[in-house]
């Protein structure tokens, strides 16, 4: 029996649901928080506390930028919500720059303590919370700017591929030019454009399945 | 203009996110299709440099987070992470979560009757070296039944996280045991279609196994490679 090891079958490790029980596993304390200090993200209600084996988030250096906050409520196919999806972003930050040395202008930028990166378990409600900046506009291939955005992955039990997409603003300067945005047909862009609800709040719910279901990408 | 390399797609071992076999996916698999978008520095880039500051270092052994030793098998796994193309992967984290010997999660949500064991948590994280080369100890995670249908059981499995070089590149897994029956009825594994699905079932190795210690386990993971040519040439006609 061919196994992992095996050449014949070498290739792409194929994926798998996260199930339910990655609480104790993937989100620290701390992780929907990508601005201050604070336990966002974590359901630490969810197993004991001497179970407790992640990190917990520590003092940074001050982040640069617009303080946010982006949340929604995450719903399946028969509209029900989800209190068990992982969901996870990864942005620019204030300046449109990514944090990492992959980014080609990473060495030539001034770092601040933003990580650009967080994850946040779906509260017991549904909802997914994180605290961000308002990233910067980031390159396009096509020689311009990307308009600002958040892309977002979803994972969960009944899910065996992780669900790609991205958040956009209503209103963002070069919405409408953006071509992420623009290869998704036209009547769907509203599934991922976030509204601004309160002060500097901005919602967009995440459908995973039905009539107004989430653009969800190949990537 | 920056010319960036994008990544593969999914290869033929790839699920379907909708599988008839496995129930909870008639709720939560997209009833459309995913839409192929051009690739852009986002894709291309990835959490690499900040994580360590973020979750924390290495936890390699998951038989020694508390006071006394965890029942069951006690195992080595061990392997590279690799891309398609057999390039490693290094700097790379891997989560790791599990059931205990008995099956059970110490998740609040797990309500089977297996006991839970004081001295095994079964949360880790290993980071490979600059070869992609990763290890960690633990036990052998027992099987659990679960709602699925009639009589269903999850074969032995370890939980994996990847974050691999960039978004794109993403991947959560699980990693099976080479003599478990189960593997061959279980929904989630069967979803991959064969021969692919036997890429999530490690193999047992003399070599790796310590004497006196415990059993050994190989086990690659293999992500998302990088495109032959850059993407900004041709990704007009690539996604039309
Ligand atoms: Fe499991």
């Amino acid at each position: 029996m061919v196994d992992n090891q095996s050449p014949e079958i070498f290739g792409q490790t194929p994926s798998q649901t996260v199930g339910p029980y990655f609480h104790y596993g993937l989100p620290w304390k701390g992780c929907a928080d990508l601005v201050g200090v604070s336990e966002m993200g974590a359901r630490t209600d969810l197993f004991p506390a001497e179970n407790y084996k992640l990190n917990v988030s520590t003092a940074r250096e001050a982040v640069i930028g617009d303080v946010i906050e982006i949340f929604g409520l995450v719903t399946d196919g028969a509209g029900t919500p989800v209190p068990d999806c992982l969901i996870e972003i990864w942005q620019a930050d204030a300046a449109g720059i990514y944090n990492t040395t992959g980014d080609p202008r990473w060495a030539k930028s001034n770092h601040d303590g933003f990580p650009g990166y967080g994850r946040c378990a779906t509260s017991a409600e549904g909802f997914y919370r994180f605290r961000t900046i308002m990233p910067g506009r980031v390159p396009s291939p096509d020689g311009g700017l990307q308009a600002a955005h958040i892309a977002i992955s979803v994972f969960g039990r009944g899910m065996l591929k992780r669900l790609a997409t991205r958040m956009y603003f209503d209103g963002g300067e070069g919405n409408d030019q953006d071509i992420v945005l623009n290869a998704v047909p036209a009547e769907r862009r509203d599934t991922i454009i976030a509204r601004r609800d309160e002060g500097d709040s901005w919602r967009m719910d995440i459908v995973l399945r039905g009539d107004n279901e989430t653009a969800f990408f190949d990537i | 203009m920056t010319r960036l390399v994008g990544f593969k797609h999914e290869d033929a071992g790839a699920p379907p996110s909708y599988s008839e076999g496995y129930q909870s996916t008639r709720l939560r698999a997209p009833s459309k299709p995913l839409i192929r978008t051009p690739t852009t520095l986002t894709e291309v880039t990835g959490p690499t440099d900040g994580w360590e500051g973020l979750m924390g270092g290495a936890m390699a052994d998951l038989t020694t987070q508390h006071a006394g030793m965890p029942q069951g098998q006690r195992i080595i796994v061990s392997g590279r992470v690799l891309d398609e193309d057999g390039r490693p992967a290094p700097n790379t984290v891997m989560e790791i979560w599990q059931a205990n010997a008995a099956g059970r999660y110490i998740h609040i949500d797990d309500s089977w009757d297996a006991p839970h064991d004081p001295n095994f948590t079964g949360a880790g994280r290993v980071i490979t070296d600059a070869q992609g080369r990763y290890r960690y100890v633990t036990i052998r995670p027992g099987c659990y039944p679960w709602g699925n249908h009639y009589n269903a059981w999850r074969p032995g499995h370890i939980h994996l996280s990847l974050m691999g070089p960039s978004f794109a590149s993403r991947l959560v897994t699980q990693m099976y045991f080479p003599d478990d029956p189960l593997i061959e009825i279980d929904p989630i594994a069967n979803a991959v279609p064969m021969p692919y699905r036997q890429r999530m079932v490690s193999r047992f190795d003399i070599e790796t196994t310590e004497p006196n210690y415990g059993l050994g386990y190989l086990f690659d993971v293999v992500l998302r490679g990088r495109e032959a040519t850059p993407f900004e040439d041709d990704h007009d006609k690539d996604h039309h």
